[in-house]
């Protein structure tokens, strides 16, 4: 399967301060990922290198097998929303429509037009007047209609009540459905994109800490609890993220390809929200070696 | 037409939420053979969820045999389930109902007898399996 976005050993720095580093990816096609970490982590920083705003300090980045923001043939492949869904304060719904079509090769008025409609948008209406909702969809309208292969969205939902962060996803997945467009979208928030993603990348401290295929993260993640044991009694194919303790109790979060077969253990799936928690946690608790001796003790 | 709902505290993957509730659905009549499921535009538009999600669901019962997607149409059932006997599951209600007092008045609680279900399910579904 082709890549949307390739990296390899990619790492921005600004001054003597990493924003990005280390970071080999390969995201393939046809996915909607969550790019999914704490304010500051670098999620920002990597979706401007996608695009081209930035340059990297190190490594490389290959986006839709071209070089980000190289020439007008890349730029029409991407359609980006930035942080807080801007928009032009000062210009109309329609005019914003019509910069669209004069800026880009590929722009259809007419997906443009059906979409401000069904939105209930009035053409005439001041950008700036818009509610924050009303604003995110504009924004998204604008990006989907110079029908880009690959959407990157910079935290779309941040700044939206519940309501329309819902009618957002919506928009979003019914332009999923009937375009062939990849998307990767950012948040802090894992919640907010567990319905919509199939592909997660979390990154933590300018760092990639999880990337994969979401059914194959949960299928090779496990919960173990039962009596007190060691970390290190584990089988060397189950690799521990996360692990704590009582005085009689142990519970572990490892992943493992193979069955796990110890009959001591209760197993229980993980959900997607404890993984990403467990991965940050890990993170946060460095330790060298293949097992991570983080844990707490209560 | 069918209209999905999602539990999303239940634990349970989105993809199988949707095939159970088409295979319910099946079950009690309320789809049909000829019936058209809603296309994966309408669930995303309705649920903000990925549409492979659907695709992937639509094709899990695809394979089962009780829908076929006409290109260019949508997908439509084409199989049936048996529907279970009312009378049946009233007996096996009436025979759970007796045996729960008797747990109850043993003196098991909720709890006890949730673990005891849950242990009998998995070791008789886990049998079958093997």
């Amino acid at each position: 399967m082709t890549a949307v976005i390739e990296t390899n050993d990619l790492g921005k720095q600004y001054g003597r301060k990493w924003a990005l580093r280390d970071c080999t990816l390969s995201i393939p096609e046809g996915k909607v990922v969550g790019l999914v970490g704490p304010n500051g982590a670098g999620k920002t920083t990597l979706l401007s290198l996608a695009v081209g705003l930035l340059t990297p300090t190190r490594g490389s980045i290959t986006v839709l097998a071209g070089r980000p923001g190289d020439g007008p043939a890349q730029l029409e492949k991407v359609g980006f929303v930035a942080q807080d869904t801007p928009a032009y304060a000062g210009l109309s719904v329609g005019k914003h429509l019509l910069m669209g079509a004069y800026l880009n090769a590929n722009w259809d008025q007419e997906l443009a037009k059906c979409r401000i409609d069904q939105l209930g948008l009035d053409l005439r209406q001041k950008a700036g007047s818009l509610s924050g909702g009303q604003r995110a969809q504009l924004a998204l309208t604008m990006a989907i209609a110079k029908q880009p292969e690959l959407l990157l969205l910079d935290e779309p939902l941040a700044s939206l009540d519940p309501l329309a962060r819902r009618e957002f996803l919506q928009g979003l997945m019914e332009i999923v459905a009937e375009h062939e467009v990849s998307v990767v979208l950012s948040s802090h928030l894992i919640a907010d994109l567990e319905r919509v993603c199939d592909y997660l990348v979390l990154l933590v401290a300018s760092h990639i800490q999880l990337a994969g295929e979401i059914s194959a993260l949960l299928a090779t993640h496990h919960r173990l609890s039962g009596p007190r044991r060691d970390s290190r009694s584990l089988p060397s194919s189950q690799e521990v993220i996360e692990q704590s303790h009582t005085g009689k109790q142990s519970t572990f979060l490892v992943r493992t390809d193979q069955p796990i077969l110890d009959p001591v253990w209760t197993v229980r799936p993980v959900t997607l929200d404890e993984l990403v928690l467990a991965y940050m946690g890990q993170a946060h608790n460095p330790s060298p070696g293949r097992r991570s001796a983080l844990g707490v003790v209560s | 037409m069918i209209e999905f709902q999602l539990d999303t505290a239940s634990g349970i993957a989105t993809y199988l939420q949707l095939v159970q509730q088409v295979r319910q659905a099946l079950q009690l009549g309320i789809l049909e053979p000829g019936d058209q499921l809603p296309t994966a535009q309408q669930v995303v538009a309705k649920l903000a969820i990925n549409p492979n999600t659907v695709l992937k669901a639509y094709r899990d019962l695809e394979r089962e045999g009780l829908v076929r997607p006409r290109p260019g149409q949508g997908t439509f059932i084409v199989g049936t389930l048996p529907r279970s006997d009312p009378a049946v599951q009233e007996r096996f209600l009436a025979s759970m109902t007796a045996w729960l007092r008797k747990a109850h008045a043993a003196g098991l609680g909720p709890d006890d007898i949730e673990a005891i279900y849950r242990t009998a399910v998995r070791n008789s579904f886990a049998e079958g399996a093997a």
